[in-house]
């Protein structure tokens, strides 16, 4: 699928895009309406609040993901890196005392030092980024367990400044949410407007024809790797606020939750298609599904088998939506083929 | 990723295989589907990559018996076959599957859930046989489910296996929910099949994993590389439409391959019950990429069209021994990740050195004698 392809039948395009962010946003809601008719409780600003944070880990993660799907790869280091950088910032503020603010440049520069690996690796020497991304997961992870060995950061020894971001909120709402939701949409702008984010569609859509239309695809497929790992490193240093306690689980098996939140958002696994907006979205229909199972039933055993069968139809959707996007821009072409030739037909 | 079930760009209407031939992978990697048919390296390729593995293994091994001292003892291959036995099994379909240029990452789920059928039926009273044939029938419908929507409906199956992933291991979570079975007040597994976990193979001292381990690699070995079907796989994962074009029923195949894929997880997942006597809905969290790394080491391409049974099994030497050895010298099992990741990094890393080596060979040799690299001296 062309995301942005200058033909005729473009603002159909362009607008089944968008509905397809409305009706993941659409949805959102209904199980939202659908839970506080059960439980009113669930409305409640605390309960609404816990929606916001619960999703926005994953959306971030979810954000620098759709960077390098679009591009048709895939970062599976996202959860170890996470867990990484999160224990990395907690063991500096318990032993070295480091300003709070350093806390969350350390993580992101950590986080896209290990992207920048990831996407050297896959653009240099070409080599597919699932088995990268794969074997980083497993470095990364071995190095997060050799470094923690079993010295836990504890809440007591992350500096109260610090933690204060995962908890205080700005008219009701969580400073996680509004980081998460200002990164959303600085990405999600950039990804619509600057000329080397929209190129990240063209190589995702073909990368051959990208390649021969002039994009430096490697270097952009570098910078969404480097992209990924660092906003995975931010979310290490949002974990650290929000948890305040790191062991080396943390972010253990985030990977395919990302990678599912992002594509019942809507980006296509083999790129070329979706948006940051749609990734985010899907990680808070992926968590509100989840809470409203835990308010409704009083028990969480469901959730995961909804979110699986809710992941397979939204691919299942998508597929169709893709199809009938095709046989749009076909009929459009032919219509515009069919004006061609009546045009000459009448001009001799 | 294998680029042949990407969505068409001009997709023909009725979910039929993409119009467009995978030209470019990934990283805009262009994988040797037209050279590997026209020029007959492949197998010598293969060979090679085997080669390699040998030595990592003998490696492996030399290393093993130095650093511990009970690595040489007997005991150590049975308790490797423990430990890594029941995902060594997933890793033979996965190891089809992903020539056919496809993807299972349900297995770890399949094999949570199988073992979860298998609890839940004998929590209610059934005897072991027939939970055990219903845990292999579950499986197979599993199987089925991803098959269906791989071959049917067209849908990329890394996504399609992360949503059954998700859903296997969600129907475990509501049939057992928190429970542990056997419960306190339910009736011990059979000994004779926990036993499994305790004694080698009779004459042996190989595990019950171990030993069907090499009986199914045995089969899907043969199969893979000795008949039709096998070069029809290998047909699939190179080039699905002109495969198909050939008359090689590539949906066909892929669909029993998940059903296998299915059972033999469901297997797995029984297998590791009666090992660990006891169920619970998360057995196996995660393995899914373990069992992925061992294939890919295994050489295996992960676009499909080459790999070999052989390669996987190497495989599965070198990450067993290495595991065992590493445990020996009481190293912390989530620290000898970095062991696995590091040797899939430079399994990956390696032949694109070789390929730049050959490539600058290459140059050199035209520079100099201006005979083109691939002409007969």
């Amino acid at each position: 699928m062309t995301a942005r392809a200058q033909a005729p039948g473009v603002p159909r395009l362009a607008s089944v895009l968008r509905a397809r962010e409305a009706g993941t946003a659409a949805l959102v809601l209904v199980v939202f309406a659908l839970a506080t008719l059960r439980d009113h409780s669930f409305a409640d600003v605390n309960s609404v609040q816990q929606l916001l944070v619960g999703a926005s880990l994953v959306a971030l993660l979810g954000v620098g993901e759709t960077l390098v799907i679009v591009t048709r790869n895939i970062d599976l280091s996202v959860g170890s890196v996470l867990g990484l950088c999160a224990f990395v910032v907690g063991d500096l503020f318990r032993h070295q005392h480091i300003p709070v603010w350093s806390g969350f440049v350390i993580a992101i520069a950590l986080g896209a030092a290990i992207g920048a690996i990831n996407g050297l690796i896959t653009t240099v020497a070409r080599v597919p980024s699932l088995v990268v991304t794969l074997a980083m997961l497993y470095i990364v992870r071995g190095v997060d367990a050799k470094l923690v060995n079993g010295h836990i950061v504890l809440p007591s020894q992350v500096p109260s400044a610090f933690a204060a971001v995962g908890y205080r909120t700005v008219f009701g709402i969580p400073w996680l949410a509004i980081i998460v939701a200002v990164v959303v949409a600085a990405v999600g702008y950039s990804m619509r407007t600057f000329r080397p984010c929209r190129e990240l569609y063209a190589i995702g859509s073909n990368p051959e024809a990208a390649t021969l239309a002039g994009i430096a695809s490697g270097r952009r497929v570098f910078m969404a790797f480097l992209t990924s790992g660092a906003l995975a490193g931010l979310g290490g240093a949002l974990f650290l606020a929000l948890f305040a306690q790191v062991d080396n689980s943390a972010g253990l098996g985030y990977e395919l939750n990302v990678i599912a939140a992002v594509v019942v958002g809507g980006v296509a696994i083999f790129g070329g298609s979706g948006t940051v907006v749609g990734a985010a979205l899907g990680a808070l229909l992926l968590n509100t599904i989840q809470q409203a199972l835990v308010a409704v039933r009083s028990s969480s055993y469901w959730s995961e088998a909804i979110a699986g069968a809710l992941l397979l139809a939204a691919i299942a959707f998508d597929r169709w939506l893709s199809l009938r996007v095709a046989r749009g821009l076909r009929s459009a072409e032919g219509a515009h083929r069919d004006l061609a030739t009546a045009g000459r037909g009448s001009a001799s | 990723m294998s680029s042949d079930v990407a969505p068409p760009e001009a997709g023909t209407g009725g979910g039929v295989p993409p119009a467009v031939p995978p030209a470019a992978e990934g990283s805009g990697k262009v994988v040797a589907a037209g050279s590997a048919v026209s020029r007959p390296p492949l197998w010598r390729l293969a060979i090679r990559w085997e080669t390699g593995l040998v030595v990592a293994l003998a490696a492996a091994l030399v290393f093993g018996s130095l650093e511990s001292a009970t690595f040489t003892s007997r005991i150590t291959l049975f308790y490797a076959g423990i430990n890594i036995g029941y995902i060594a099994i997933m890793a033979l379909p996965m190891t089809l599957i992903v020539v056919t240029g496809e993807i299972d990452l349900s297995v770890a789920s399949m094999l949570g859930l199988s073992g979860a059928v298998l609890g839940d039926l004998w929590h209610h009273g059934w005897s072991i046989w027939p939970a055990v044939l219903v845990a292999l029938a579950v499986g197979a419908v599993g199987g089925s489910l991803n098959g269906l929507l791989v071959t049917k409906l067209g849908l990329p199956s890394i996504a399609v296996t992360i949503g059954t992933l998700t859903l296997f291991r969600g129907v475990a979570e509501i049939l057992l929910g928190s429970q542990t079975i056997p419960t306190a007040s339910d009736r011990p597994f059979p000994s004779w099949l926990t036993n499994i976990g305790v004694v080698p193979v009779s004459g042996t001292e190989l595990s019950y994993t171990t030993v069907i381990f090499i009986g199914l690699a045995v089969v899907c070995g043969v199969a893979l590389h000795a008949t039709p079907l096998g070069r029809a796989m290998f047909a699939a994962g190179l080039q699905s439409e002109a495969a198909r074009f050939a008359g090689i029923r590539v949906a066909r195949i892929k669909f029993w391959l998940y059903v296998f894929s299915g059972v033999i997880c469901a297997l797995a997942g029984i297998l590791l019950a009666a090992q660990n006597s006891s169920v619970s809905y998360n057995a196996g969290f995660g393995l899914e990429l373990n069992v992925v790394a061992i294939v890919l080491l295994g050489g295996v391409s992960i676009f499909g069209g080459r790999g070999s049974i052989l390669g996987v099994v190497l495989s599965v030497a070198i990450i067993g021994s290495l595991q065992m050895a590493l445990t020996q010298m009481n190293i912390d099992p989530n620290v000898q990740e970095i062991v696995i990741g590091g040797l899939l990094l430079i399994s990956v890393v390696i032949p694109s050195l070789s390929r730049a080596a050959r490539w600058l060979g290459a140059r050199l040799s035209l520079g100099r004698s201006g005979h083109t690299p691939w002409a007969p001296d």
